[in-house]
């Protein structure tokens, strides 16, 4: 079943790039996960394969006995194409560590994408919501409710002192990552964008690029997040991350209009090129085409253009990475053949929602 | 206004907040840019757990000493402190108390606080010695099947059945 959930999957922006919620022209989404393991087995690394396939039993029997998750879609990394593990990573279902771990693991998604439950990771399980545009509280609430779901059929492993006890030291406590994606083009135009990382730094925040830990920032998204998850309440980490977005949005608003009043011209050109490129170059790479997605999507957001909509490009953004692309055309291909597939896709898709770019001025 | 480091006019007007008065620069585009970007003394970068790791073993732990530390093995997993400080990951959760003197300088390092304060689980904790025992039977049945005793294994097998495990 599997392969077919997937390829409906697909055809579908997934919940994070969905383009709505509140500020969702800079804030694209918003994540909370928590680690949790159980206290009858020996962390991961530690784990005999038949630990594994046992852990993995106890989540999956449990997971069934959940009102509300009977539609569930389950999925089996272990016995996965590399191509379909590839494309859960790109639609932020699963982490690289699960796809590229060995061993039994599997991952439990919601038909919405709005969250997942990713068995044998770093930790027993993780468990992530995600919404779109700036909605922490509500991705709280309802992650905080799965939790409780399971913590009444499974044993956690937790400590008086430390709390909620995982392989890793870096998440003992709450378990808990808040984090938040946001799209920073002017900060980045505007050579701003380092400031802004050393003062989060210096509150205690990490600042990510879009798949997560090492990746780089690509197409201008950032994910800031809590560095600390031991010694405060699960809220106040919510409510740490939340309040500074507000003030990083300013900025980039800041820029944007700086960028408009300052160099109108430049903007628009630089703009209007990528969107031109995009839609006439034969092979283009993934990293280019984020690179450029990025200043168009600005450029709609600040009206400079008018024949595209933002659910349009975000889908862009998504279909045109590798895995997806593959999916989408049913065959698997080789970067070359990857980067004429993917110009054809762009210049289809970008010319069947509008007319030639850059008419007006 | 002209800007302050060359002739241009001052288009950016910031206030600097971070010394101890605020200070005024009127510059122009580019060199306030350059101004924004410059190299400012780097943040203390957020420890991480290698870092955290290296600078507490730097302290006060001679070379025997911490010898001796890396030899300690939790007596539930069997993870030894060394092997926890090349990979940088627990066992066990036996090993938060097991290893609590190293542990504790080090979470205290990266997270500025030793005790948790947030969700609890709401069932009641039936005592965590009983899953350390489970896990500590099943090392010690795979290592009775390993070599080939399997009175010792079926024995053990019963143990853990009569845990619940």
């Amino acid at each position: 079943m599997n392969a077919v959930k997937l390829d409906e999957l697909a055809q579908r922006c997934g919940e994070w790039l969905r383009g709505s919620g509140p500020q969702s022209d800079i804030v694209i989404s918003s994540r909370i996960r928590l680690a949790r393991n159980l206290a009858s087995f020996p962390f991961i690394r530690r784990c005999s394969e038949a630990d594994r396939t046992a852990i993995e039993k106890t989540f999956r029997d449990a997971i069934s006995q959940v009102e509300g998750w009977k539609d569930l879609i389950k999925v089996d990394v272990a016995s996965l194409p590399v191509v379909d593990r590839q494309f859960l990573v790109e639609r932020q279902l699963i982490s690289r560590e699960l796809s590229d771990a060995s061993g039994a693991r599997s991952v439990f998604i919601d038909s919405q994408e709005q969250f997942s439950l990713m068995i044998n990771e770093e930790d027993h399980l993780r468990m992530q919501v995600m919404h779109s545009g700036l909605d922490l509280e509500s991705a709280w609430e309802q992650i905080n409710s799965m939790d409780d779901e399971l913590d009444e059929r499974v044993n956690f492993a937790f400590h008086e002192r430390l709390g909620y006890l995982t392989a890793c030291p870096t998440n003992v406590g709450t378990g808990a990552r808040v984090s938040v994606m946001l799209h920073l083009p002017a900060l980045v135009i505007t050579q701003q964008i380092e400031k802004v990382f050393r003062s989060l730094q210096k509150m205690g925040l990490a600042v990510r690029g879009l798949y997560g830990e090492g990746s780089q920032a690509m197409g201008d998204f950032y994910q800031i997040s809590n560095q600390i998850t031991l010694g405060r309440a699960e809220l106040d980490l919510v409510k740490q991350v939340g309040e500074v977005i507000p003030v990083i949005i300013d900025y980039e608003r800041q820029a944007r209009s700086f960028l408009v009043k300052e160099s109108r011209k430049d903007l628009h050109d630089r703009v209007s090129r990528a969107y031109g490129i995009l839609c006439t170059a034969q092979t283009i790479s993934s990293e280019e085409t984020l690179h450029l997605l990025s200043s168009v999507r600005m450029g709609v957001n600040l009206g400079l253009i008018q024949d595209l909509e933002i659910p349009t490009i975000n889908k862009l953004f998504i279909h045109t990475q590798p895995a997806h692309l593959q999916k989408l055309r049913g065959v698997q291909l080789e970067t070359a053949d990857r980067n004429v597939e993917r110009a054809m896709y762009l210049q289809s898709h970008l010319r069947k929602s509008s007319g030639p770019p850059a008419a007006d001025n | 206004m002209k800007c302050q480091q060359c002739e241009k006019p001052a288009t950016f007007h910031i206030t600097e907040l971070t010394g101890d008065t605020p200070q005024e620069y009127h510059l122009c585009e580019n060199c306030a840019k350059s101004y924004l970007t410059q190299n400012e003394p780097a943040a203390p970068p957020t420890p991480t757990l290698a870092s955290a790791l290296a600078k507490q073993l730097k302290i006060g732990q001679a070379a025997e000493e911490l010898a001796r530390l890396d030899q300690r093995s939790c007596p539930v997993c069997g993870i030894s402190f060394y092997e926890f400080r090349n990979q940088g990951r627990l066992g066990c959760p036996h090993d938060y108390v097991y290893f609590e003197r190293e542990l504790t300088p080090l979470i205290l390092n990266i997270h500025g606080e030793t005790k948790h304060i947030g969700k609890r689980p709401k069932r009641n904790q039936e005592g965590t010695d009983k899953h350390t025992d489970l896990i500590r039977l099943k090392r010690e049945m795979q290592d009775a099947v390993a070599q080939e005793d399997y009175e010792r294994a079926s024995q053990i097998r019963d143990e853990i059945r009569r845990l619940g495990g």
